[in-house]
């Protein structure tokens, strides 16, 4: 045999960062303890996989998340036991309900030790199993590898999600070494995650649309997951589909073409929930018939043949029942799809489809994202649409919770996958500004924009830390209303207006705040600040900019599903319903 | 509607756990459960007795499907299969009621597996059904002790679960 052929011997800790290496991951986000003391030791050793010290942990994993979000691969979380793991607890959740691919690499006490209420001991394997795709924990050094290439093989196959993998100390000594080996490929007898879709099925879904008289195209985060949004458009154009994205799809399919009605749901446009409402046939695409998409579901979409596609079984039919599911990946799914078109040809009804246009467009004249312009006040919504054309409509956007999420989600034309980056299934405050980092550490060149509120930024604030330190130069608009506005809004329209502790108090001085970490901070508190502090924040390319934008504290977010109803009733402002 | 549903699951630590959680988490009921290694002892093998209708019973499966160890699994319910659990059943036993327990036991075709001077230890095989019988039937007697192993279940016919 020759000398190239032998394993190099490594510890565990080792073996570990080499594995991350042979897996192509570049950071990892984390932060070190005495349980991950060999592995950052090994960290320390070498050089290609580099290390970003946040300055807590749930902000690791919002990186981890965010990069994932925007590149499609699974991102990496190192913590320590105990806090260290509980505190990564939230954005581990937060991928989890949406479906992101990560891997969270936890220490944990010594073997010996487990179960002995040891310091810094939790049982995370038990903590993590309802939030996590899978979890694993390492028993033998040697097995290191390998379950670094399962980790990884879970976390981005399938419906991916997060998997937690509990590494013991003791199997990380530095002066136990181990032949490494990274596992080429792998495979489970228990897992078979990727799912052509039946070809029957297939056709089946094609007629049915082809039937349609109203159809509509209900596209949902799969897509963004499934990187189908090519194929998803070519089928919407071929057949002159109106569209509508979820608030996890959006930029599946572009914002500014005509064919785009806008996202569905409780703060979905008027046109989409009719649509949807009205429709006779519905092609979900990725999407999961959420509570926040379907409203009442006795009431949802009550003359809609479903078409569904999804990767995983356990969406179909789960909440609304789908008469043509398709399990399969929505990529060769569509793909297939459109090949048989192809072969059949285009045979709607072309008139039918005409008038349900024109109904389309009566519709979309009725709100049509229509808000307040004032020249004494900034409205949010005025502030998102000065941001997306000072971007171009090109830039990374992620969002924190609450109304200022929802108004970049409206105002704010996607017309790529990958762009809105924001917790939808959690509804994490706090995910903002870490996921912004995320996204820029790998995207240097890009502009990456957080939207946030005075509520949300303050849950990791302490980020902007870790921004200086790594050179992120991402710009924060912080729609400041001085209340917690979403929870205020709620408030407003089911409680007669008594703002129980949605009010904050003793905010801080956000630009002092800015200045004190080293960055640039800049106030608007009048519509006519607004062009010259944007101007500016874009122009300072590789600065932190944090633009504390002073807006109506008492905007509501329009339109609003009426709670119970079906999908098309609505509050339109304050004073109108449908 | 009451389904047994039967599943291979690999046999490592904590994949049990990931099932029960799994009913916990999203408020399935489980009746019973019984779990032990197959002759594969790479595999365990586990019956889930539990209840709801269609769409209820359709999410249990798929979601079990979902967890990554579960190897394979089918409702048994749904079609020619067979049941069986075992059962003892500690009674007060003395004098008169002796012949009586034991006359009892013969009918349902008990054993008896212990005996004590004021006492009958009785084991009974059979279905859910047949076991509730026969506590029905002991009512006269003062029982002390119920043991059930919950339900195990296999298929009829050629038709088997196994990789
Ligand atoms: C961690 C967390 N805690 C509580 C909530 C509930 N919540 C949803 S929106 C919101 C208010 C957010 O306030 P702010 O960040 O100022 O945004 P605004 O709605 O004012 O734009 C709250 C408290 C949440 N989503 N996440
Ligand atoms: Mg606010």
């Amino acid at each position: 045999m020759s000398q190239q052929h032998q394993p190099e011997l490594l510890s565990g800790g080792a073996m570990l960062i080499r594995a991350l290496r042979d897996e192509g991951v570049e950071f990892v986000y984390g932060y070190p303890g005495g349980a991950v003391l060999h592995i950052y030791d090994a960290l320390f050793q070498q050089t290609e996989v580099k290390h970003v010290l946040v300055r807590h942990e749930q902000a690791a994993t919002h990186m981890a998340d965010a990069y994932a979000r925007a590149s499609g691969k699974a991102g990496v979380v190192l913590v320590t036991s105990g806090p260290g793991a509980t505190n990564a607890v939230t954005g581990i959740a937060t991928a989890y309900m949406d479906s992101i691919p990560m891997v969270v690499i936890c220490g944990q006490v010594m073997s010996h030790l487990i179960g002995d209420d040891a310091f810094q001991e939790t049982d995370m394997l038990g903590i993590s199993r309802p939030i996590v795709k899978h979890n694993m924990s390492v028993r033998n050094p040697a097995d290191i590898p390998a379950l670094v290439k399962k980790a990884f093989y879970i976390a981005q196959s399938g419906r991916p999600g997060p998997v937690v993998l509990d590494i013991p100390k003791d199997m990380t000594m530095p002066n136990q070494k181990f032949p490494y080996e990274y596992p080429k490929d792998i495979k489970l007898r228990s897992y078979n995650p990727n799912a052509k879709g039946h070809p029957g099925q297939i056709k089946k879904a094609l007629q049915t649309l082809l039937a349609a008289k109203k159809p509509v195209l209900y596209a949902g985060g799969g897509v963004i997951l499934g990187q189908a949004s090519a194929e998803l458009t070519e089928l919407a154009q071929r057949l002159n589909l109106p569209v509508t994205n979820t608030l996890m799809g959006l930029g599946a399919y572009p914002a500014t073409d005509p064919q785009f009605i806008g996202m569905l749901g409780m703060h979905g446009t008027y046109e989409a929930n009719q649509v949807m409402h009205n429709a006779d046939v519905i092609f979900a695409v990725g999407a999961r018939f959420d509570d926040r998409v379907t409203n009442a579901t006795k009431k949802f979409c009550p003359n809609a043949t479903i078409i569904h596609i999804d990767i995983d079984p356990a969406s179909i039919s789960k909440t609304i029942m789908a008469h043509v599911p398709i399990v399969g990946l929505v990529k060769p799914v569509l793909q297939e799809m459109l090949h048989q078109l192809e072969k059949h040809g285009n045979t709607l009804d072309q008139a039918a489809l005409g008038q349900w246009w024109q109904q389309i467009g009566q519709w979309r004249e009725v709100h049509g994202g229509r808000f307040e312009h004032r020249t004494d006040l900034l409205k949010p919504q005025a502030v998102i649409e000065a941001v997306w054309r000072h971007t171009k409509g090109d830039a990374y956007v992620t969002s924190d919770v609450g109304q200022h999420q929802m108004f970049a989600a409206q105002y704010y034309k996607f017309d790529k996958p990958n762009r809105w980056i924001n917790s939808g299934g959690l509804g994490t405050m706090g995910f903002g500004l870490p996921a912004a980092m995320g996204v820029k550490l790998h995207y240097p060149e890009a502009e990456v924009v957080c939207v946030t509120g005075e509520g949300s930024i303050q849950m990791n604030i302490q980020e902007l830390s870790t921004c200086k330190q790594y050179g992120l130069g991402v710009k924060i608009i912080n729609l400041n209303n001085g209340y917690l506005g979403m929870v205020k809004q709620w408030q407003d329209m089911n409680y007669d207006s008594r703002y129980s502790s949605s009010y904050m108090d003793s905010l801080p001085d956000f630009v002092k705040l800015a200045e004190a970490y080293g960055h640039v901070g800049i106030r608007v508190t009048s519509p006519e600040e607004l062009e010259p502090a944007l101007e500016k924040a874009f122009a300072l390319k590789d600065k932190l900019v944090f633009l504390d934008i002073h807006v109506d504290p008492k905007e509501h977010v329009y339109p609003m599903q009426v709670p119970g109803g079906a999908m098309n009733d609505m509050f339109l402002s304050k004073t109108e319903r449908t | 509607m009451r389904h047994i549903i039967a599943v291979l699951l690999e046999n490592e630590s904590g994949a049990l756990a990931r099932v029960v959680g799994l009913f916990a988490q999203r408020g399935y009921n489980i009746d019973s459960l019984t779990v032990a290694a197959t002759e594969d002892p790479t595999m365990s093998r586990l019956t889930l007795v539990t209840r709801g209708d269609d769409q209820v019973i359709e999410q249990i499966t798929k979601q079990l499907h979902k967890l990554i160890e579960v190897v394979k699994l089918v409702d048994l319910s749904e079609s020619a299969h067979i049941e069986r659990e075992l059962m003892m059943v500690k009674v007060k036993a003395s004098g008169d009621q002796r012949e009586e327990v034991k006359r009892c036991a013969d009918i349902f075709r008990g054993q008896i597996i212990d005996v004590s001077p004021t006492t009958y230890t009785i084991q009974v095989v059979g279905t859910s059904d047949k076991l509730e019988a026969f506590i029905e039937a002991m009512c006269n007697t003062q029982i002390l002790e119920v043991v059930r192993t919950g339900v195990s279940g296999i298929s009829r016919g050629e038709k088997a679960l196994s990789l």
